[in-house]
């Protein structure tokens, strides 16, 4: 429970609301300032205490809430998040990024050296890790949002959860539920596209599908998947390729398991064919 | 068939658009089939013309395709995902919104009144789910206490107008013969139609069938209608797309709790709950509280719920079923075993909706034979206490 309550005289001071960004796209931020209905009430709610991306000033630390979006990169990250967690009270890491790596951590499997003197005319001032690694992989977080970019309803119910003590309503099931609930078309079965969303996890509302497009796993893996049997649709009935499979597997999500063990199985078919 | 003939009636085709509107002028919502990015569902239709017509539904396990058929034809094809349990049992309802004033909470506003919804085209197997759901929701017996989410089942239900269609082309998933429940409705409608080329035959199954029917240019069908009619009838029950072999299921299935077999289809099945969410039988749901970002307010939704989530088991040690072996044994031995213990039918019409949407293709029927053809008997330390219910089952006794 994040107490909002001054010892101080006068109206009781609102509890203060942090929010980092790491390696990203600045998408999940935007999730939050896309809450435009409810963006009047979230500041009655909460102090936007550091929030770069939406106000200059700064208030100092503590913080109640910290909201952490991007992966670890950069040795520089890897210092900073450990002064953030000892700032704030309850820390949760938002979106793929920060959950699993996200998109950079395609790197993971390749040598970051090799891109930064493909891409950059003097590498010698890029300071990176090998690796893109998520927040938990650091320090202790107390949750983790998924999706790329996270569901800006998700991310009000997280905040409304913390700020009156109880447990974000956040579904671990697939995303079949939600698309099947909104009545929508199966595009697995009705359209033969490699949909994910029978081994991802709910949060986004079918948004995909939605759209009549294969879900691509931005939420990461439900609870225990069976990420094998749904491959093994795919290679057999839809003729899928091994390195297709491998794809699909290694996105957003890629280096978060158990994708990750599957991307890598596919990979190693994928070389025995060679 | 067995139909008494001197009540069957012929309605012409392009009167079709007369029994829209006689519903629509009643004041009911029309809901019938439509094409939506190329499957069948359940949606409101305004004119004839809105409802698919010249298709030809092609399914299989794990598999759905329209193709442009018959353009003569609107029912040429059978289900989609879609059927009536969206709507007499919606996917997400608000049961109840409080508010705080001064140190109370309050109730707001009641819901709103309940539909009333006329569905066209709904199958026999359909009407057999929703006299099962009847029996799950307590509309069968009003004396029963329902809590909010039931009593919204019961009047939407209630209000609810029946043009039942009698499927003269089953799909390839479609078993509602052996489950006795099709391709013919024999009860639950108000009217039945049975689609020929130049019309349909009519029957009237209610006093509000009957006022309707009153609206609409009918004829009496020629000989030569009725029995092509009933020629189509049989036909399609010589067409099912698929057979299960249920004498005995209930009892071999109540005992072969250990069978091999749940462990291969645990390898194949997903836990995505794909199946749960069309069923027509399924009722499952869950609750879900929000609160308003300043306390102010709260709300409680009621979601489809299937049991093939963690949640759904959650005890304080964690999910009782924690394996999809257990989830997927739990699923099917509900269907056609268990489901006879709790409400007095089976839990399966045979619609096969569960086959093709599975996205790993996964067949009921299959599974339940599989079991059947070699059955363990007595490999589970629960298999005693089923003895005397498989005596009672043979003897014709279905308890309550």
């Amino acid at each position: 429970m994040v107490s909002g309550a001054s010892e101080q005289s006068g109206p009781p001071a609102r509890p203060k609301l942090a929010v980092y960004k790491f390696s990203s796209c600045d998408g999940c931020q935007l999730s939050l300032l896309n809450l435009e209905d409810e963006l009047l009430d979230l500041v009655e709610a909460v102090e936007i205490a550091y929030f770069l991306e939406a106000r200059r000033r700064v208030l100092p630390p503590p913080y109640d809430i910290g909201l952490v979006e991007g992966s670890i990169s950069t040795p520089e990250e890897a210092e900073r998040i450990h002064q953030i967690r000892r700032d704030c009270k309850f820390l949760v890491a938002i979106g793929a990024c920060a959950t699993s790596g996200g998109l950079q951590a395609l790197r993971n499997w390749a040598d970051v050296r090799e891109f930064t003197r493909a891409v950059y005319a003097n590498p010698e001032y890029i300071r990176t890790l090998d690796t893109a690694s998520p927040i938990a992989a650091y320090t202790f977080v107390d949750f983790e949002l998924r999706g790329c970019p996270v569901n800006a309803q998700q991310l009000l119910e997280l905040l409304t959860a913390v700020l009156m003590g109880r447990e974000p309503k956040v579904p671990r099931h697939s995303v079949c539920l939600e698309c099947k609930r909104r009545g929508l078309p199966c595009v697995l079965v009705s359209n033969g596209e490699p949909c994910l969303g029978p081994v991802t996890q709910a949060g986004c509302g079918a948004l995909c599908p939605g759209c009549n497009r294969a879900c691509y796993g931005c939420f990461g893996p439900m609870e225990q998947p069976n990420i094998r049997s749904l491959g093994r649709w795919f290679s057999e009935r839809q003729e899928r390729s091994p390195r297709t499979l491998k794809r699909l597997m290694r996105s957003y999500n890629g280096y978060l398991e158990p994708f990750k063990q599957e991307g890598d199985r596919y990979e190693q078919i994928e070389q025995g064919q060679e | 068939m067995n139909a008494d003939d001197s009540v069957r009636q012929f309605l012409p085709k392009a009167s079709l658009e007369a029994l829209i509107a006689a519903l629509r002028d009643q004041g009911y919502t029309v809901l019938g089939p439509r094409e939506r990015d190329g499957v069948i569902a359940l949606r409101e239709v305004h004119a004839a013309a809105d409802l698919a017509h010249g298709m030809h539904d092609e399914q299989a396990p794990g598999h759905y395709r329209l193709t442009a058929d018959d353009d003569q034809l609107y029912f040429n094809y059978v289900l989609g995902a879609d059927g009536p349990k969206r709507y007499l049992f919606p996917a997400q309802q608000r049961v109840v919104q409080l508010h705080v004033e001064g140190q109370r909470f309050v109730m707001d506003a009641a819901s709103p009144a309940p539909p009333k919804l006329a569905f066209l085209g709904v199958r026999a197997c359909e009407l057999a789910a929703i006299a099962v759901q009847d029996r799950v929701f307590g509309a069968d017996d009003p004396r029963t206490f329902r809590c909010e989410a039931e009593l919204s089942y019961c009047e939407t239900r209630r209000n609810a107008f029946f043009v039942a269609v009698n499927c003269t082309r089953p799909g390839g998933t479609c078993f509602c013969v052996s489950m006795g429940t099709g391709p013919k409705a024999e009860r639950g409608y108000d009217l039945a139609l049975t689609e020929l080329r130049a019309g349909f035959v009519v029957e009237i199954g209610s006093e509000r069938g009957r006022e309707v029917a009153a609206q609409l240019p009918l004829r009496l069908p020629t000989e030569a209608e009725l029995e092509l009619a009933d020629i189509k009838l049989a036909q399609a029950r010589h067409s099912m797309g698929r057979t299960l072999q249920t004498d005995g299921l209930r009892t071999t299935l109540a005992r072969n709790i250990e069978h091999p077999r749940w462990d291969q289809v645990a390898k194949r099945c997903l836990s995505c709950g794909n199946c749960t969410m069309v069923c027509p039988t399924c009722f499952c749901s869950t609750v879900v509280d929000s609160s308003a970002l300043d306390g102010g307010s709260v709300t409680r939704t009621r979601l489809w719920e299937s049991c093939f989530t963690h949640q759904f088991s959650y005890a304080h040690p964690g999910p009782v079923r924690h394996s999809i072996r257990g989830r997927y044994r739990q699923w099917l031995r509900h269907k056609l075993s268990t489901w006879w213990d709790q409400f007095g039918s089976s839990g399966c019409v045979g619609c096969g909706r569960c086959i093709t949407w599975c996205p790993v293709g996964i067949d009921i029927t299959e599974e339940a034979c599989a079991i059947a053809a070699t059955p363990s008997q007595s490999n589970s330390p629960f298999a005693e206490a089923w003895e005397g219910e498989g005596e009672a089952e043979a003897a014709g006794e279905v308890p309550r």
